[in-house]
């Protein structure tokens, strides 16, 4: 029986980028992109599931993030995670990779004791591939990064084949342990549909909040417990939940400074006609091995 | 990220216009059932919310996983090997990935891992795989099974059955038809006896078993010796691993993913289902309404899928200078295909409720039966709503399925020889349509089942009722053509009833039935296109063209052309 944390995202859907999404200045108006599940977590997800399928165990989903990336862990109910937390505050709003990794791992500290911490290679929004690693750092455990593939999960370790330029490595390593995964390692599973019924009400502490707005028949405290009583109150952690450092967390936490955007489009300078032929596709080869491109 | 329930603003348009309040009721007895089981529904906008979840997570499936392997899965087919069928890979990972998501049980019970939904809704989500791969859906479709072992078998067989097919473990098959009884039913000789402890037991031959290597196969057999007809037939069900071989599997022209089987029963143990003599009269053909529902939406499927390739590569293909479909040849055809889909689909999911409105009072009756209470009431309206059920059942089979086929035929048309290529979709959207008239009852055999009941006009009360109601002004003129078009129906049954001749009432039936069937189909777009007005384009089409081929139809019938049948031999065989 092994149990895993979930590290999800909600980004925004690059895959869909039309003409009115980028700005001027080359930045991303993200309110003018639909927010998406981040699809490497959802592939973490996904082996973690599958882990819980064949060892047993439970799967807890977290995400730090506004009040709407409870939409994910909605998904992630949907797909089979037996908890959920959100880790929302403004006070943790503008936070680099190194503050993101300093509240995430105090929630988990804050969440109990796992044997598997998986998450995404990278976002689709930042592509540092930092978050997962500098999340380990902190809980002091070891890492294995780019996962392709797990091996086998036996005696307290878990062999992981993960990628590496030009190959693959072999690793063993003892519980516990963050692996962060690359897209195909698994197929995410469908939604399960008696999930879908279930879960669909479940709402975060800020959905609950946003209810009673406006409506003073209504208290927070109230409802939060009625959504407890029929576990559809997706567990919500904020500033006060957590013994946070403020300095560490959001803008002021965050080293990483953007200096400029800019918008580069790389143009071909030349081009060479070749010839469909095999003496052209040979001429093709011969110029690329030049080139050291081939070989 | 394409999803075939949302991205399909039709079937949308259908869904929001669903009438299931009673329905649902019914089914989620009063929504007690909410207590009990947390994915039920509390009332009936939690149900609709549910349904429409749901059919978003079908959507998704049918889009991003089983239409991109549609192709392979007909290229690679299935394989017979040692007596063993194998389902292609795309197929193994499609049913997987359905059952995974729970969607194997659709309509079954809770209490029996199913999720209790109505019909209706599992039409709609038989419409969309069969739009991502037609062969998929002679699977998924092969839910009813389940569902009549829950309306028919004692409460054992439900526990030993049910959770299964739930799960997607069990899969299922119909063995009815034999070498010498296709249409004919009544023929069926696969021998059911008993040994001297009353078990029951098979010995004989089913041809064109449709998943006949199916875990539980239900199965048509003779079971009082000596008897001819349907009474002598009953229901059974058995373990297809436990002595059924697989005697071969046929090489068909479509729905490739779909094993046919011909099965050869060898001794094989089996449970009677409900009693004895009730298997054809009452078991099966209360099974075989439902599958034509399935198949009517396997051809809906089908014909949305033609319909998109065909529009698509219109748009792409140029000649002359300009896309080809500014043709209006071709743009035409395109419009054809568009209003031909949208009415299809009226019908389909009008009719979807009436077998549901249907089963669920049926079952209303059997609960207050139950409970001691009385049902004069009800039985009453189940009389009428099966009646209804009944007719609309064979009409939208026998109107969807040749429209499938026209409209793959079309679609290919309009490819023009590159649509007769293995590498487009259309070829084997053509190819699989082509069996949607033909099995669960050919066209011919639905025009028998909805003949008599056309020729008691037993819809007179409702067109009646539709003619007095008011449209907006702008309808005048359709209103109008669908009262001729009754008055022409009436002028060919009179005809026909005055006649009396029971070879040309045969033929005639044909005309007689589509005569019905335009009146249905027009009122129930007129009714769209009161709700939305895109609809309007479609309903005008519709109903004038209907008005021209109700004129062919009445034409056919009184011009004597039919009279030179009884000289078939001399026109056939020259004799």
């Amino acid at each position: 029986m092994y149990h895993s944390i979930v590290l999800v995202k909600q980004v925004p859907d690059t895959a869909n980028i039309t003409g009115n999404v980028m700005q001027e200045d080359g930045t991303v108006n993200r309110s003018k992109l639909p927010a998406v599940f981040n699809h490497e977590d959802k592939v973490a997800l996904e082996i973690a599931l599958q882990i819980k399928d064949t060892y047993g165990g439970t799967v807890t989903a977290i995400t730090m993030g506004p009040p709407r990336a409870s939409d994910i862990l909605r998904e992630c109910l949907y797909m089979g995670a037996d908890r959920v937390y959100l880790i929302s505050d403004r006070k943790f709003a503008g936070a680099d990779t190194l503050a993101t990794s300093y509240v995430l791992s105090e929630a988990i500290k804050k969440i109990g004791t796992f044997d598997f911490i998986f998450a995404g290679r990278q976002a689709i929004d930042g592509d540092t591939a930092q978050v997962g690693p500098q999340t380990a750092e902190k809980l002091q455990i070891p890492q294995i990064t780019y996962v392709e593939e797990i091996r086998s999960v036996e005696n307290g370790t878990v062999t992981a084949k993960r990628k590496i330029d030009g190959g693959f490595e072999i690793i063993r390593c003892a519980l516990p342990v963050l692996l962060t995964v690359v897209k195909d390692t698994a197929e995410p599973r469908s939604f399960k549909a008696k999930r879908v019924m279930t879960y669909k009400g479940a709402r975060s502490l800020m959905e609950i909040e946003k209810l009673v707005e406006g409506n003073s028949l209504l208290s927070v405290d109230a409802l939060v417990h009625e959504y407890e009583s029929r576990s559809l109150f997706i567990k919500t952690l904020t500033m006060d939940d957590l013994h946070l450092d403020l300095v560490r967390c959001g803008v002021h936490g965050s080293p990483t400074k953007v200096y400029k955007v800019e918008s580069v489009v790389l143009n071909s300078g030349e081009h060479e006609h070749v010839e469909p032929t095999k003496a052209g596709i040979g001429k093709l080869i011969d110029k690329l091995m030049e080139d050291h491109i081939l070989g | 990220m394409q999803n075939f329930f949302l991205d399909n603003s039709d079937v949308l348009f259908h869904f929001k216009k669903l009438d299931l309040r009673d329905i649902v009721a019914i089914a989620e007895n009063d929504y007690a059932e909410a207590k009990e089981f947390p994915d039920a529904p509390v009332n009936y906008d939690d149900a609709m919310e549910n349904y429409k979840k749901v059919l978003e997570v079908v959507g998704d499936l049918a889009a991003n996983r089983v239409a991109p392997r549609a192709a392979a899965v007909d290229h690679e087919g299935v394989m017979l090997q040692n007596g063993t069928v194998s389902y292609a890979s795309g197929t193994q990972k499609s049913l997987h990935e359905l059952a995974q998501a729970d969607l194997m049980g659709m309509i079954l019970p809770r209490k029996y891992g199913g999720m209790n939904f109505p019909f209706t809704i599992y039409i709609m989500a038989v419409e969309i795989i069969a739009r991502a791969d037609a062969s998929l859906m002679n699977l998924f479709g092969l839910q009813d099974i389940g569902d009549t072992i829950r309306k028919f078998g004692n409460e054992q067989q439900r526990q030993e059955f049910l959770p299964k097919f739930s799960t997607g473990e069990y899969t299922g098959a119909m063995a009815l038809t034999e070498p010498d009884a296709g249409s004919d039913l009544q023929s069926v000789k696969l021998q059911a006896y008993q040994n001297q402890d009353g078990a029951w037991f098979l010995r004989g031959v089913k041809r064109f078993i449709t998943n006949g290597n199916g875990e539980v196969l239900l199965v048509l057999a003779r079971s009082e010796a000596g008897t001819k007809d349907g009474r002598g037939l009953s229901l059974f069900v058995c373990n297809g691993s436990d002595g059924v071989k697989v005697r071969r599997i046929e090489n068909k022209l479509g729905i490739h993913g779909s094993p046919t089987c011909e099965l050869q029963f060898n001794d094989t143990p089996a449970q009677l289902i409900g009693s004895r003599k009730f298997g054809l009269i009452k078991y099966v053909l209360d099974l075989m309404y439902r599958a034509r529902m399935g198949v009517s939406a396997q051809a809906l499927g089908i014909s949305q899928a033609a319909y998109e390739e065909a529009l698509r590569y219109a748009r792409d293909r140029v000649q002359f200078g300009k896309a080809i479909y500014a043709l209006p040849a071709v743009s035409n055809m395109l419009i054809e295909m568009r209003v031909a889909l949208e009415v299809n689909r009226s019908l389909l999911y009008y009719t979807a409720q009436a077998v549901d409105r249907k089963e669920k009072i049926e079952e209303l009756v059997e609960k207050l039966r139950e409970e001691g209470k009385p049902f004069s009431e009800q039985t009453v309206e189940l009389k009428q709503a099966t009646k209804i059920a009944n007719l609309l059942t064979p009409i939208t089979k026998y109107v969807l399925a040749e429209s499938a086929n026209r409209m793959a035929y079309d679609a290919l048309q309009i490819h023009g020889g590159t649509g007769y290529m293995k590498e487009f979709r259309v070829e084997r959207l053509a190819r699989d349509a082509r069996i949607t008239n033909i099995y669960e009852g050919t066209s011919q055999m639905q025009i028998v089942a909805a003949a008599g009941t056309v020729m008691n006009d037993i819809l007179h009360d409702y067109f009646d009722a539709k003619e007095a109601q008011t449209y907006r002004s702008g309808f005048s003129r359709l209103v109008e053509c669908l009262k001729e078009i009754r008055l022409l129906f009436y002028d060919a049954l009179k005809y026909v009833v005055e006649k009396k001749d029971t070879t040309f009432q045969d033929i005639a039936a044909k005309d007689l039935v589509e005569l019905y069937s335009y009146l249905i189909i027009g009122y129930l777009i007129l009714d769209d296109a009161e709700i939305d007005q895109r609809k309007v384009f479609i309903a005008n089409r519709y109903i004038l063209g209907a008005l021209a081929k109700a004129r062919s139809n009445v034409e056919s019938i009184k011009s004597g052309v039919f009279s030179d049948i009884l000289h078939a031999d001399k026109i056939l065989c020259g004799q």
